[in-house]
């Protein structure tokens, strides 16, 4: 099987869909002539034309929503966020607007628009460009939220965002664009909404999503290299919809939960998941359910610190033994 | 006659010899045609103040926009609309809906809250929408509508449809960021469409001249937009200064911004206080020169197209229409509890397609 980069994955996911369908249109600051910030969109410009390859001004709130308005007429376009933190100045166009048509319409109009680009921190460029905001965006009914962690997860589920008669709002990692994994040649769909056991363990169920995947695999491998500790990893993938059934049926079989995430802990996506293990598999639970998650501060500049903020396998190590403990 | 420093300006609508009434747009009305749009000025004057009643008889909940005083704008607009045009508005958007063709008992029943109502009792007052009539409501906040016109108008030359859209706002709008992210998008891309300004001179309770520097459409000039300005009580000039606009739209796919000068006689919603930023004498003075019903009126009954039996039975027909809309929302049921969940998604809506997996509803 090829292995591609995570960048690669994307790009190849956004030209199969623009050849499968006219009204998929690409558009984002710097996607076109620029190549892409990211090089996410590189060489698309010259493969399929300036009217299916939009470079827009900085104007995140115009061209936001003028690809809402667009998609109400059904048109598909798919929004490059240079970063999701630069959702804040489209906030309205994003959660009021995208979000709430449909239901304010009592269902007479639906937005198929894809919004997407990196949402992380960790790459020292401070915290006006290190939100993950998918915990916020999640919060608001009406859209759907996605963060996938491998090349093959990244193309097969924007292949799906695409093809959804729903708002989408797809974070990525730059710390993860060149990345490569094995993606098959073959077209392949990942639904929304369904987690994947990145590795299947025994002991303890680290859940995670996004760049904390890695981070989680590599605790579990020292996990078992010096603590012969087996750890079952499940990655979300998809933040809303949510698999629940995958998350409960690892607990369930491990019964012991770390929940690890790069988001800050308060009301982040580990807050939810731990209400619902507790819910749903309270007597399965052999001990009390942990996180880890960045720690609660802006996102700090200063590189070496910005790594620690972050979790990282030894802390993510620590917090696991202390649930097995 | 304003001169204007760029090849791109446009002047006032200037009244042709023999008044508005002779412009191009408005010489080949029939006479069944200015009484309908006589007719709609009056369904949306009598639907407003039914609505009214209902909202002081505590029928309706939230706020209540009402667009009494700017009927000519909404009906001399919407009147000029081909089958690829498009319209996207503001808050105060009954009158948009009607002059588009919906019928009033569900806009009643919308504000009552009621199941039968055009949004399932889901969207109230400023979110008022339908897509078979390419109306695309209906927005609650100030100017976030205009870029969502604007994309509008963006799918229609993508398409290659020879159409346009009128994206409507307030006075109050035109401060706003994402108006201005549009401007430039729709001037850039030379998108088809015309942001029709409702100056009704006044945001919520602030007044045009302590809110906006400038002139309001003029702001067009640097985004090397048309622009233009015309009176909107007088629905011939409405028509007549929005049509060579919309025509360059459909035709060129040239954007443009228009003021159209209002005024409503009511609160910026009916909730509000309205005795804090101007007089009632101001109220009264349009009231009894420029309102748009009276103003046409007098023009149809000059011209000899109405007369006193003809209004008389026109207004008790709105009147009647508008009753009866209150009634029937007065007699539809509520949505039900199971009913909050649905036209959330797409995919939910219509199980048959979900692709999907997973928990999308929350406890």
């Amino acid at each position: 099987m090829p292995l591609l980069q995570y960048r690669e994955a994307l790009r190849q996911a956004m030209a199969e869909e623009l050849l499968r369908d006219p009204n998929v249109v690409i558009m984002g600051e710097e996607v076109a002539q620029f190549n892409g910030a990211y090089k996410v969109t590189e060489g698309m410009l010259e493969r399929f034309g300036p009217k299916r390859i939009v470079d827009t001004p900085i104007s995140e709130a115009g061209f936001i929503g003028l690809g809402v308005g667009a998609s109400m007429l059904g048109i598909r376009p798919v929004i490059e966020l240079m970063f999701w933190s630069f959702y804040s100045v489209a906030f309205d166009q994003i959660l009021n607007n995208a979000a709430n048509l449909r239901y304010m319409s009592g269902g007479l109009i639906h937005c198929p628009i894809v919004i997407r680009g990196p949402a992380n921190g960790g790459t020292n460029v401070g915290a006006t460009h290190s939100h993950t905001p998918e915990n916020i965006c999640a919060n608001h009914p009406g859209v759907k939220v996605v963060c996938p962690a491998t090349a093959y997860d990244a193309k097969g589920l924007l292949k799906s965002a695409i093809r959804d008669n729903d708002p989408v709002l797809f974070m990525e990692n730059t710390m993860l664009y060149g990345e490569r994994g094995e993606v098959p040649e073959a077209e392949y769909l990942v639904p929304l909404g369904l987690a994947d056991v990145k590795r299947a363990g025994t002991d303890l169920t680290i859940v995670a999503h996004g760049r904390a995947v890695l981070s989680a695999l590599a605790a579990a491998h020292l996990l078992e290299q010096e603590h012969k500790i087996s750890t079952e990893v499940v990655d979300l993938r998809s933040i809303r919809p949510l698999d629940e059934a995958t998350v409960l049926a690892s607990v369930r079989k491990t019964h012991r939960v770390l929940l690890v995430e790069e988001n800050k802990p308060f009301c982040g996506v580990g807050a939810q998941l731990a209400y619902l293990i507790q819910d749903q598999a309270f007597d399965d639970l052999d001990a009390p359910i942990k996180r880890v998650s960045a720690l609660d501060a802006p996102s700090i500049y200063s590189p070496p610190l910005e790594a620690e903020q972050l979790p990282t396998p030894q802390r993510i190590l620590k917090a696991a033994l202390a649930v097995l403990k | 006659m304003t001169k204007k420093s760029s090849t791109t300006a446009e002047t006032k609508n200037e009244p042709v010899a023999g008044g508005h009434s002779r412009a191009p747009v408005n010489a080949p009305l029939s006479a069944e045609a200015k009484i309908d749009l006589y007719r709609q000025m009056i369904r949306i004057r009598r639907f407003e103040e039914r609505s009214l009643r209902a909202y002081q008889a505590k029928k309706i909940g939230g706020f209540l926009h009402l667009y009494i005083g700017q009927e000519a704008v909404a009906v001399g607009c919407c009147s000029l609309l081909g089958p690829n045009d498009h319209i996207i508005t503001a808050y105060r958007d009954h009158g948009h809906a009607l002059a588009v063709g919906m019928d009033m008992k569900p806009l009643m029943a919308e504000l009552y809250g009621k199941a039968t109502g055009c949004s399932k009792g889901k969207g109230g007052s400023m979110h008022f929408f339908d897509p078979s009539r390419n109306f695309w409501g209906g927005h609650g906040i100030v100017g976030g509508q205009i870029p969502l016109g604007t994309g509008i108008a963006y799918a229609l030359k993508y398409r290659g449809v020879k159409g346009a859209c009128l994206a409507f706002m307030g006075d109050g709008a035109v401060n706003q960021g994402a108006v201005h992210e549009a401007y430039n998008l729709a001037a850039l891309w030379q998108l088809p469409v015309i942001f029709v300004i409702e100056n009704n001179g006044y945001s919520m309770g602030t007044s045009q001249a302590r809110s906006s520097a400038g002139d309001l459409a003029r702001r067009a000039e640097p985004y090397g937009m048309d622009w233009g300005m015309c009176d909107g009580h007088d629905l011939y000039e409405v028509r007549a200064g929005i049509v060579k606009y919309l025509e360059r739209a459909r035709e060129e796919s040239k954007p443009s911004v228009v003021e159209v000068r209002t005024y409503r006689y009511r609160g910026h919603s009916v909730a509000d206080p309205d005795n804090t930023y101007r007089t009632k004498v101001e109220i009264e003075e349009y009231r009894k020169t420029k309102d748009p019903i009276q103003v046409f009126q007098a023009l149809l009954l000059a011209e000899g197209v109405l007369d006193e039996g003809r209004l008389a039975e026109i207004d008790s027909a709105a009147r009647a229409e508008a009753e009866q809309s209150a009634e029937f929302a007065e007699a539809s049921p509520y949505p039900a509890v199971e009913d909050i969940q649905k036209d959330v998604y797409w995919e939910e809506d219509n199980p048959g397609e979900k692709k999907s997996q997973g928990r999308i509803f929350f406890d």
